[in-house]
């Protein structure tokens, strides 16, 4: 009998910390996990107790690149709860703050996490001084423009201070936008050139099947506001998310996987599921992206992610213009709320895909008890099945190209292994 | 024949517990990354390249608090391989927001949001590195400032320690002329004991500040919280308010347990 073993005992060039074991006996995967060995850091339960006020704060700490995420889950959750009717202007200063966050971490993705691996060098400095310069600063400079809008609305673009339960603290003013007009058009150009970039990359494929959720909303790509819906036909509200989903507890993760209640199967979530999901939304700008980058809808391969990401940051850059010639600042900033007790749920679509919280509120506006669910942990089980699918096709590599390939599958996902634990190294055991 | 090439310093960054906000701080620095990259040698950055040297690291940066066995052996075998020590943000430099766990019950902490808790290996504790090793330089902050980073690696560079600012983000105010959240408002703020290091962005954005960059020196937390009990607030949420993001340093610690010590006395 011939063993081999490959892992891979840091996953580079993701969010957080993780491993990858894999064991292959006489040329088959006998053993393939996928440990999320960072920490638990227990959100859910020192929420129970704080004020809903300190929510927003509280959760924008999970993670660092989709603070926003968060924050927009929660703020939206809870305003339904309390009825709270927010100032006009207010939804569109979100969707503007979420476009920025979109920006900032798809650019993130493509230029420092995913390209070094298709380009093949270590990372982006190298990369940059690989000949590749001018694109890595592009890259840069948009991933710039989100981060400098993010800051403009949220105070900061780490963690953002404005978002409250009830609008903002403050709202940016008219002219602090309007001055990122002419960045804008200037993204506008480039995000194309950025396609153009990673329209001839040689990428594995891997066409395998796969069921896909998003949010979907029929008057515009979803971002803040939607219902669910998956490639199989699913449909489900937010409210309804904790019947469709559950979460499972394996011991060689602390972060949860999520599997469909029914049938116990992985699905994904993330950007190629709402471009496949909401192609008819697709903004004439991100349309001729995902077609310049190669992306031909429908797909279900999931190294059609990235290309997903360069349309997605089209039509946030292409909304966020729009956003911002329509800009009004809401006045006042913010509505007073009186909060009450009972179930606060809501979904929405941070870069890496769904995100659900839950809040039970109790009569004194405090929370009972909370839950949330992450994209990347719900995306967890489907890396390991892609990998599955994916390592025998290649099982005759060297390990170090192995590990790279394993790397890259993992990396179509883009995981924050910081958002899951409430991620990456990677051993394969050969003979 | 060209010039042999300068020694640059070797620099490793690894993290514990965080939400990797801080070393991200380094990657949003943008073009100032590459120019760092010609100044250091980057050996260690998980999050960001696929190169991974051991030690020694001539200055290693370590993001996140200390929350489980593994991580507590991996500080010190951290420790033992860097020169020079910086801790970056709340969560290296005060335990982070996590630490809103401590003193709680771990079973009952880790039932809470696991469904196996014999999968779960943690210590009953967030802390500080600063509780476990040799620190050379902390920079607090949730996140960090960027600035803050990129100066102290130049002062290093240059072979200076650099001290970052320990005024209240309440002289910060006053030095750009924004209005005050507590006089205008009536809004509580921890303005008068954090230290500056954000530029104040929460006054700036029209709402109290809630003490991402730790106490000031010296802190005035009584005073402080005895304002924001006659603004209104119950003894409950004053002390939630000291008891938050960098709840678990020690000036905001004792203020916090000072507040539930007086309300238990109350009759």
């Amino acid at each position: 009998m011939t063993h081999r073993s490959v892992e891979v005992p840091v996953v580079a060039r993701v969010e957080g910390e993780g491993a990858l074991h894999v064991r292959v006996d006489d040329g088959e995967i006998t053993r393939l996990e996928l440990e999320i060995y960072e920490p638990p850091r227990f959100f859910e339960s020192f929420l129970r107790g704080r004020h809903f006020s300190e929510v927003p704060d509280i959760v924008a700490r999970i993670c660092g690149i989709c603070p926003v995420a968060y924050q927009m889950s929660a703020v939206h959750g809870l305003e339904r709860l309390f009825e709270a009717e927010v100032p006009e202007g207010t939804r569109e200063l979100r969707r503007l703050l979420y476009c920025a966050e979109w920006i900032e971490s798809h650019m993130l993705h493509v230029h420092l996490l995913a390209l070094p691996d298709f380009l093949g060098f270590d990372d982006a400095i190298a990369l940059a001084r690989g000949g590749f310069k001018e694109a890595v600063e592009r890259g840069l400079r948009i991933k710039r423009l989100g981060n400098d809008l993010l800051a403009a609305v949220g105070g900061r673009e780490v963690n953002p201070v404005s978002p409250v339960v009830g609008g903002f603290s403050k709202a940016v003013s008219a002219r602090e936008l309007r001055a990122f007009l002419p960045r804008i058009e200037d993204a506008l150009g480039e995000i194309l050139q950025v396609a153009d970039l990673v329209a001839p990359l040689e990428m594995p494929v891997l066409p395998r099947d796969a069921e896909l959720v998003a949010m979907t909303n029929p008057l515009e790509f979803p971002m803040n506001e939607g219902d669910l819906a998956s490639t199989r036909g699913r449909l489900f509200t937010a409210a309804e998310f904790e019947e469709v989903s559950t979460e499972l507890h394996v011991p060689h993760s602390n972060a949860l996987h999520s599997v469909f209640a029914d049938t116990g199967l992985p699905y994904v979530v993330g950007p190629l599921s709402r471009v496949v999901l909401n192609e008819a939304a697709l903004t004439p700008l991100a349309r001729e992206a995902a077609t310049r980058a190669g992306l031909h809808l429908p797909t279900l391969d999931p190294f059609a992610s990235m290309a997903a990401r360069v349309a997605e940051t089209a039509l946030a850059l292409e909304e966020a213009l729009r956003l911002i010639e329509a800009y009004e600042p809401p006045s006042p900033p913010r509505v007073a709320i009186v909060p009450r007790a009972g179930r606060a749920t809501w979904t929405t679509e941070a870069p890496r895909g769904t995100i659900y919280h839950r809040y039970d509120v109790a009569d004194d506006g405090t929370i009972a008890e909370a839950k949330i669910v992450p994209p990347t942990s719900q995306n967890l089980r489907h890396m390991e099945h892609d990998l599955r699918e994916f390592l025998p096709r290649v099982l005759d590599r060297p390990d170090e190209e192995l590990t790279r390939l394993a790397e890259m599958v993992v990396r179509n996902y883009d995981p924050c292994i910081s958002c899951a634990t409430h991620f990456l190294r990677m051993d394969v055991e050969r003979a | 024949m060209s010039a042999p090439e300068r020694v640059r310093p070797r620099v490793a960054v690894f993290k514990m517990a965080s939400c990797d906000g801080c070393q991200l701080q380094l990657l949003d620095a943008e073009e100032a990354l590459l120019e760092l990259a010609d100044a250091v040698e980057i050996v260690h950055f998980a999050e960001a390249t696929s190169r991974m040297e051991p030690g020694p690291y001539d200055v290693t940066l370590v993001e996140g608090s200390v929350s489980t066995p593994e991580q507590l052996e991996q500080i010190h075998e951290i420790r033992g391989a860097s020169h020079f020590l910086i801790t970056i943000g709340a969560c290296a430099t005060a335990g982070g927001v996590q630490a809103l766990r401590n003193g709680r019950d771990l079973g009952e902490t880790i039932r809470q949001v696991y469904p196996t808790p014999a999968y779960v290996d943690a210590l009953a504790t967030s802390t500080p590195v600063a509780d476990h090793v040799k620190v050379d330089l902390e920079l607090v902050g949730c996140p960090i400032d960027r600035g803050q980073l990129l100066a102290a690696l130049a002062w290093l560079l240059q072979g200076s320690v650099p001290r970052p600012p320990t005024t209240p983000v309440c002289i910060e105010c006053k030095r750009r002329g924004y209005v005050c959240v507590v006089v205008a408002h009536g809004e509580p703020c921890l303005g008068p004991v954090t230290a500056t290091g954000c530029g104040a962005i929460c006054p700036r954005m029209g709402r109290g500040c809630y003490g991402c960059f730790g106490p000031s020196q010296p802190p005035n937390t009584e005073a402080l919280a005895r304002k924001f009990l006659e603004l209104g607030m119950s003894p409950t949420r004053v002390a939630d308010t000291f008891r938050f993001i960098t709840g678990y340093a020690p000036a905001f610690r004792e203020a916090a347990e000072r507040l539930e010590r007086e309300e238990a006395a109350t009759p």
